[in-house]
C-alpha cells in the first residue's frame, strides 16, 4: 500500500456563482510525479492554490501532507514547496539573496543555507550568476531557480504550476531532469502543464475539464482506455468529446 | 525572531537598491525643510496701503509718514479718487484703503473728533483682522502724539494711563519659523511612514512576489513587523536630518530632550506604518493606494493643528483628532522643542499614540491575509 500524501474528497471551490472546482476527488501518493492537466481555465490553478494553503475550499475534505486545509494551512505550508505560474521571486535581489531569504523563512540554519546554496549553484552551473540580479537572468534560468527555491527546504510535496510555460525545449528537458531528481529524493511532485509530451513523463495524470476531473490514471492506461497513440490524443478526445 | 531579521535584511536590500527611493529618502527632507520652513509664514509685513488723502494737511501727512515708518505697512498707491482706490483693491494691488477726508487736520487741531475710514480686503479673514489691528495700533499711537502736542505737559501727567509690558513665552521673538519647523518635521515623518511602506506592500501584490511569501509558513506579524522596521528607521534618520537642517539653516532652539522627541516619533511611526499597511491590504494597485493614502494624509495633516490653532477647532474636530496620530506628534514636537516639555508633560499624548500604534498594527496584521 502506497502512502497517500494528498487526499481530496468532493472538493468544491466557488467564486460567487462560478464553480471553479466541481467535486474533485483524487489521491496523490508519496514520491510520485502527478500530472495535473487541463485546458486553460479548467480550474487547475484554483485547485493547486487550495492544496498549497493559499486559498480556502468552499466545501469538501482536503488533506495535504497529513494536515487539514481548513484548520492547518500553515502546517501545510511548512511541508510543501510551491512554484507559482507567474514568476514570483524578488527580481531586485540576487540569486544568492533570494536563496538566503527563503532559507531563512523556512527556518534553515545558516550553515545549511550555505551548503544548499553551493550545491544548487554547482548543480545548475549557476556559479557565475550567484551575485547577479534576478531581473538579469533569462527566463529558463529563472524558472530553474524558482524550482530550486521551492524545494530548498526539502518539502514533502512540491507544487509546480505550469513551470515550463514559455521555456525553450532544451531548458524544458533539463527542467524535467530536475523534476526526476527531486522525485528520487522522495519529494512528491504535483505538476500542471499544457505540454502533452511532458504528461508522458508523469507517473499518473489527471485531466480536468470545466472544473471537473474527467480522467485519472497512468498515461499508459489512459492511452489504452481511450485507444490513443499519445496523451495528447487522449486529451483532445476528452476535452473536446466527439458528438454522436 | 530570526525570520524577521531575514525579512528586514531583504527590505533594506530592496530599498537601497532602488536608485530613486534611496536618493529621495535623503533628498526629500532637505528640500522640504529648506523650502517649507521659510515659505510658510503667517507673519504680516508689508501690508500695502492705498491712501486717499483729501485733506493734504501737515496732520494727514504726519499720519501717512507714521504708517510708512512702521514695518507693517507700505504705501503702494496714493490718489484722490475713491473709485481709483477701489479699483486697486479689486486688482489686488493693495490690501487696505485708508481714506483721510478733508477737514481731518482741521478737526484734530481744533479739538473736534477726526474721522478716518478704512476698507480692508478680507478674503483671508485672519490676515484682514491682523492688519486692521496693526493699522489701529499705528493710528492710536498717532492719536497719542496729537494729544501730547495739543495739551500742555502738566495736564498729561495726571492723565490716567495703563502701561502694559508683555513677554512672549516659548518664542520670545515671535519667530514664525520656530513655530512651523517642528510641524514641518511631523509632515516629513508622516509622509515617509505613510507612503513608502504602504506602496512597498502593494507593489509586492502587484508584481506577485507576495504569493511566494504567502505560501511559506512565515507568520503574519513577522512579515508586517519586517515591513515596518526599515521605514521606522528611515523615518527617524529623516527626522534627525531635518533637525540638523533646522539647526544649521534656521538656528532653531531645542529646549527639551532630543531622546524624548525620538521616542515619541518612534511610537508615532509605528502607528502611521500600521495604518498605512492596513490601508494597503485594501488596495490592489499602487494607484489605488496612493489615492487613499493622500486622502488620509491631507485630512490628518490639516486637522492636526499645524496651521490653525488646535483649540479653536470645533468640538467634533477635536474629537476626531483623538484618532489622528499626526495631531499628537504635532503637539509633542512643539512642546518639546519650544517649551522643553518633559515626559510627564506629554504623557497623555504618548499614551494615546501608544494605543493608536497598537490598534493600527493589530488591524494591519489581522487584515493581511495569507489565505484568500
Amino acid at each position: 500500500m502506497k502512502d497517500t500524501v494528498i487526499s481530496v474528497h468532493n472538493l468544491v471551490k466557488k467564486f460567487g456563482s462560478f464553480v471553479a472546482n466541481d467535486s474533485l476527488n483524487f489521491e496523490v501518493y508519496s514520491g510520485e510525479i502527478f500530472g495535473f492537466l487541463g485546458a486553460n481555465g479548467a480550474g487547475k490553478t484554483t485547485a493547486i492554490r487550495i492544496l498549497s494553503g493559499l486559498s480556502k475550499p468552499t466545501s469538501g475534505e482536503v488533506n495535504v501532507a497529513g494536515y487539514d486545509a481548513y484548520r492547518q494551512p500553515e502546517q501545510i505550508k511548512m511541508n510543501i514547496g510551491y512554484m507559482c505560474q507567474k514568476f514570483s521571486l524578488y527580481e531586485d535581489l540576487t540569486v544568492k539573496e533570494n536563496i538566503i531569504l527563503y532559507g531563512g523563512i523556512y527556518g534553515m540554519s545558516k550553515s545549511l543555507i550555505k551548503e544548499r546554496l553551493a550545491e544548487l549553484l554547482a548543480k545548475l552551473r549557476f556559479q557565475e550568476y550567484e551575485n547577479r540580479m534576478i531581473s538579469d537572468l533569462p527566463l529558463g534560468l529563472r524558472q530553474k531557480l524558482a524550482f530550486s527555491v521551492a524545494v530548498l527546504h526539502d518539502p514533502k510535496i512540491v507544487f509546480l504550476d505550469e513551470p515550463t510555460g514559455g521555456v525553450d525545449p532544451i531548458t524544458r528537458r533539463q527542467f524535467w531532469e530536475m523534476i526526476y531528481e527531486t522525485a528520487e529524493r522522495g519529494i512528491t511532485v504535483f505538476v500542471t502543464t499544457h505540454y502533452m509530451d511532458e504528461a508522458e513523463y508523469c507517473d499518473r495524470i489527471s485531466i480536468m475539464n470545466e472544473g471537473k476531473i474527467v480522467a485519472l490514471d497512468t498515461p499508459g492506461n489512459l492511452k489504452k482506455q481511450y485507444n490513443a497513440e499519445s496523451v495528447e490524443e487522449v486529451f483532445i478526445k476528452i476535452a473536446r468529446p466527439v458528438k454522436n | 525572531m530570526r525570520t524577521i531579521l531575514f525579512l528586514i535584511r531583504k527590505e533594506f536590500l530592496q530599498i537601497f537598491r532602488n536608485k530613486f527611493i534611496s536618493k529621495a529618502i535623503f533628498g526629500v527632507p532637505i528640500i522640504q525643510m529648506l523650502i517649507l520652513v521659510p515659505a510658510i509664514t503667517f507673519e504680516i509685513k508689508d501690508v500695502r496701503l492705498a491712501i486717499i488723502d483729501k485733506d493734504m494737511t501737515p496732520e494727514s501727512r504726519g499720519l501717512i509718514s507714521k504708517l510708512e515708518g512702521s514695518t507693517f505697512f507700505r504705501v503702494s498707491y496714493s490718489t484722490f479718487s475713491e473709485s481709483d482706490a477701489n479699483d486697486m483693491l479689486h486688482r489686488n494691488k493693495c490690501n487696505i484703503i485708508l481714506n483721510i477726508p478733508s477737514g481731518f487736520g482741521k478737526d484734530i487741531t481744533t479739538g473736534n473728533q477726526g474721522k478716518l475710514s478704512a476698507v480692508v480686503n478680507a478674503i483671508n479673514s485672519s490676515t484682514a483682522q491682523l492688519s486692521w489691528a496693526y493699522l489701529n495700533g499705528v493710528i492710536g499711537d498717532y492719536n497719542m502724539d496729537q494729544i501730547r502736542k495739543n495739551i500742555s505737559y502738566s495736564q498729561i501727567t495726571v492723565m490716567p494711563q495703563i502701561q502694559i509690558t508683555n513677554r512672549y513665552w516659548y518664542n520670545e521673538t515671535l519667530n514664525y519659523k520656530y513655530y512651523m519647523l517642528p510641524g514641518i518635521l511631523v509632515i516629513l515623518v508622516t509622509a515617509i511612514g505613510f507612503l513608502l511602506a504602504g506602496l512597498n506592500m502593494v507593489r509586492e501584490k502587484e508584481v506577485g512576489t507576495i504569493e511566494q511569501i504567502n505560501v511559506t509558513p512565515v507568520r503574519k506579524f513577522h512579515f508586517i513587523i519586517a515591513k515596518m522596521v526599515p521605514f521606522l528607521i528611515i523615518g527617524l534618520i529623516d527626522l534627525a536630518l531635518g533637525l540638523v537642517i533646522g539647526k544649521l539653516a534656521f538656528n532653531i532652539p531645542f529646549e527639551g530632550s532630543i531622546m524624548l522627541m525620538f521616542f515619541a516619533a518612534s511610537i508615532f511611526l509605528v502607528a502611521v506604518l500600521g495604518l498605512a499597511l492596513f490601508v494597503s491590504t485594501f488596495s490592489a494597485t499602487q494607484q489605488q493606494y496612493m489615492f487613499v493614502a493622500f486622502f488620509c494624509m491631507i485630512i490628518f495633516i490639516l486637522m492636526s493643528g499645524i496651521f490653525t490653532p488646535y483649540d479653536s477647532m470645533p468640538m467634533w474636530a477635536q474629537d476626531f483628532n483623538l484618532i489622528n496620530p499626526v495631531a499628537y506628534l504635532m503637539r509633542i514636537n512643539r512642546m518639546v522643542m519650544l517649551k522643553g516639555s518633559t515626559i510627564s508633560d506629554i504623557s497623555r499624548e504618548l499614551y494615546s499614540l501608544t494605543v493608536l500604534a497598537i490598534c493600527f498594527s493589530m488591524f494591519a496584521i489581522r487584515r493581511y491575509r495569507k489565505i484568500a
